[in-house]
C-alpha cells in the first residue's frame, strides 16, 4: 500500500477555488486508458463516457477490471496511459490538494459499506460534514437525519454498524456518500450479498437519489437484473477491455455473446468454464514422478 | 549436471537478491511512513480527542496487566534479591536492588514487552482491520488522510503512554518488593527506604529509565502503526502482521535495551 497524497493544509474555500471543475464537461471521460499492476495488465483502451446526470453501469465478471476503473476515477490509481477526466480535469495530473479538493465533490459506496465499525450509523454519517466543514453541531445533526430519512433509516441513527443487516449498512454507507450533496457517486458492487428485498431497496434508492439530487452515477456491478432496471447505460468489461456497451434496451436485444454469455447466466462461452490447462487426458495419464 | 547447478544457484541467488531487496523497500517505506507520520503529528494533537482516545485504549486498558505484572515482579525480584544478598551479609542492601533493577532495566523493558503485546499488537490488528473492510480506503476517497485520522493519533497516543506505564510498573514493582522485603522477611523499612533513597540518583536512574521508556515506545508504536498500515488486507495478512508487530516489537525492545544500556550506564562504572 502506497502512502495517501498529502491533503490540503486548510479545508474549505481555499481547496474548492483548487478545483475547477468544467461544468459542461461530461461527468468522467476515460480516453485509451490502460493500466497494469507491475507486468500484469489490468486494463488495456478503455475509453468511456458519463454525462451529467445519469447512472453508468460498468459490468463484468470478477476481475474484469472493474473496481479499478473505479480506482481510476478517484485518483487513488495513475493509469499507464490515456486520459481520466472528471468533470473536464485530468485526475491523474492534478497536485494532491486539487486531488483532495475533487474527491470531496465525490461519493463513494464500498462494496460492504466501509462504515467506520467503532462509530454510531450517525456519526458515520456526520464524519465527512464534521471533517470538511465548520456546520454548527445542530445543522450537522438535522442534516445527519435528513439524510437517514432519505433511505429509511432515521430510526437507527443510535445503532452500531454491527448491529445492521448488510441491506441497512449498504443505505446506511450510501447516507454517507451524499452527505456533501456530491457531483458524482461510485459504486462499488452495491448488490453484493444482499437479499431480494434490501436489493430492490438499494437499487431504487440509487435511482431515486441520483435524480432528485442531480448527482451522476457510476454503478460497479454484476447483477445484470437489478441494473437494467435502473440504469441509463451499460458498459461490458472482460479481461480489462470494453467488449460491448449500450442502454438497457439494447443490452436486452443483443446478440452479443458476452452480452448473451452474461445475462443467461451461461457457465460457457466467451468466459470460459476452465481455467487454461493443459489436456486432461494428458494430465490424467501423465506419468507422475 | 552443470547446467542444472548453474540454473540451482541462479535461482538460489535470485531468491536472495529478492529478499534483500524486499527489505530494503519495506525499511523504506517504512523510514518514509514515519516521517509521514511525524508530519501529521500536529494535526494529531490538533484533534486532541483522538489522542486522548488512544491513550485511554493503548495506556489506560493496559493498566491492569502493567500493574498487576509490576507488582509480582517487584516481589520476586526481592524473594530472589534477599537469597542473593544475605550470602554476603548485604541483605540490608535489599532496597537498592530492587529499586535500581526496576528503575534502570525491568521497568522499561518489561512494560515494553507487555505494552507491545496488550496495546501494540491491538493496533496493528485495528488498522488491518480497519485496511481490510476498506475504510481507510473510505477515509481517502472522502479527502481524509487516514494517516492523519487514524495512524498519528495512536502513534502518539502509544508514544505518550509507555513511559507513564513504565513509571507504574517500577512504582508497583518496588511495593511488591516492599511487601515481600518489608512485611514477609522482615527487613526494617526505615533501611529498605533509606538504602532506596540514598543509592538511586534521579539522572543516572531515573532519567535514564525514563528515556529508554519513551525509545521503547517509539519503537513500538511505530512498528505496530506500520505493520497494520502495510498489512495484506486478508485475515491471514492482518493475523500474520499482529505476529510481526509483536516479535519485531520485543526483538527491538531487547536489542535497544543494550545499546541504550551500553551508552547510558558505561560512564556511570567507569567512574
Amino acid at each position: 500500500m502506497s502512502l495517501p497524497a498529502k491533503p490540503p493544509s486548510s479545508r474549505g474555500a481555499d481547496a474548492t477555488v483548487a478545483c475547477r471543475v468544467d461544468p459542461a464537461a461530461a461527468a468522467v471521460e476515460l480516453t485509451d486508458v490502460s493500466f497494469a499492476y507491475d507486468l500484469r495488465p489490468i486494463l488495456t483502451g478503455i475509453t468511456m463516457t458519463i454525462p451529467r446526470g445519469k447512472i453508468v453501469a460498468i459490468m463484468g465478471a470478477s476481475g474484469s477490471g472493474k473496481t479499478t476503473i473505479l480506482r481510476l476515477i478517484g485518483g487513488q490509481l495513475r493509469p499507464k496511459s490515456g486520459e481520466v477526466r472528471v468533470g473536464g480535469l485530468s485526475v491523474p495530473e492534478l497536485d494532491p490538494e486539487a486531488l483532495y479538493a475533487l474527491r470531496r465533490k465525490f461519493g463513494m459506496l464500498f462494496q460492504f459499506g466501509a462504515l467506520f465499525t467503532d462509530m454510531s450509523v450517525f456519526e458515520n454519517i456526520a464524519f465527512p460534514m464534521r471533517e470538511h466543514t465548520e456546520l454548527p453541531e445542530e445543522l450537522i445533526r438535522d442534516l445527519v437525519l435528513m439524510k437517514l430519512q432519505a433511505v429509511g433509516l432515521r430510526g437507527a441513527a443510535h445503532l452500531m454498524p454491527a448491529e445492521l443487516s448488510g441491506g441497512m449498512a449498504r443505505r446506511v454507507a450510501l447516507a454517507r456518500a451524499i452527505a456533501l450533496d456530491p457531483m458524482l457517486v461510485m459504486y462499488d458492487e452495491p448488490f453484493a450479498g444482499l437479499d431480494p428485498i434490501s436489493l430492490g431497496v438499494v437499487g431504487q434508492l440509487i435511482r431515486r437519489l441520483n435524480d432528485a439530487l442531480a448527482i451522476t452515477s457510476v454503478l460497479v456491478t454484476h447483477d445484470v437484473y437489478e441494473s437494467l432496471k435502473i440504469v441509463d447505460f451499460l458498459y461490458f468489461v472482460s479481461e480489462g477491455r470494453i467488449v460491448a456497451s449500450g442502454t438497457p434496451d439494447e443490452v436486452r436485444a443483443s446478440g452479443d455473446p458476452f452480452v448473451r454469455q452474461f445475462i443467461d447466466g451461461a457457465p460457457d462461452g466467451p468466459v470460459a468454464f476452465h481455467y487454461p490447462a493443459p489436456a486432461y487426458r494428458e494430465e490424467l495419464f501423465a506419468d507422475v514422478g | 549436471m552443470s547446467a542444472d547447478l548453474t540454473v540451482g544457484i541462479a535461482q538460489w541467488l535470485r531468491r536472495i537478491g529478492g529478499a534483500v531487496t524486499g527489505a530494503a523497500s519495506k525499511l523504506g517505506f517504512a523510514s518514509r511512513f514515519l516521517l509521514a507520520v511525524l508530519w501529521h503529528t500536529p494535526s494529531a494533537f490538533r484533534r486532541l480527542h483522538l489522542t486522548l482516545r488512544e491513550i485511554y485504549f493503548a495506556g489506560v486498558l493496559s493498566l491492569v496487566i502493567i500493574l498487576m505484572s509490576g507488582l509480582f515482579v517487584g516481589m520476586v525480584l526481592s524473594l530472589q534479591g534477599y537469597e542473593t544478598l544475605k550470602r554476603y551479609g548485604a541483605d540490608e542492601q535489599l532496597g537498592i536492588l530492587v529499586a535500581l533493577s526496576l528503575v534502570r532495566e525491568l521497568g522499561p523493558v518489561m512494560s515494553g514487552l507487555l505494552f507491545a503485546s496488550r496495546a501494540g499488537s491491538a493496533m496493528t490488528a485495528e488498522i488491518g482491520l480497519m485496511k481490510t473492510t476498506e475504510q481507510l480506503a473510505a477515509m481517502e476517497m472522502m479527502a481524509v488522510d487516514p494517516l492523519a485520522r487514524v495512524v498519528a493519533p495512536r502513534f502518539w497516543g502509544g508514544v505518550i503512554s509507555m513511559p507513564l506505564l513504565a513509571a507504574l510498573f517500577s512504582a508497583c514493582g518496588i511495593f511488591g518488593g516492599y511487601l515481600v522485603g518489608v512485611r514477609l522477611i522482615g527487613i526494617d523499612a526505615g533501611v529498605f527506604w533509606g538504602q532506596m533513597k540514598a543509592g538511586v540518583d534521579v539522572w543516572p536512574d531515573i532519567t535514564n529509565g525514563i528515556i529508554k521508556s519513551i525509545v521503547f515506545g517509539i519503537a513500538v508504536s511505530l512498528i505496530a502503526v506500520f505493520e497494520g498500515y502495510d498489512a495484506k488486507p486478508t485475515a491471514e495478512g492482518v493475523s500474520s502482521a499482529t505476529t510481526r508487530t509483536v516479535v519485531m516489537s520485543s526483538l527491538m525492545i531487547l536489542a535497544l535495551d543494550f545499546v541504550m544500556t551500553v551508552f547510558m550506564f558505561r560512564g556511570a562504572n567507569a567512574v
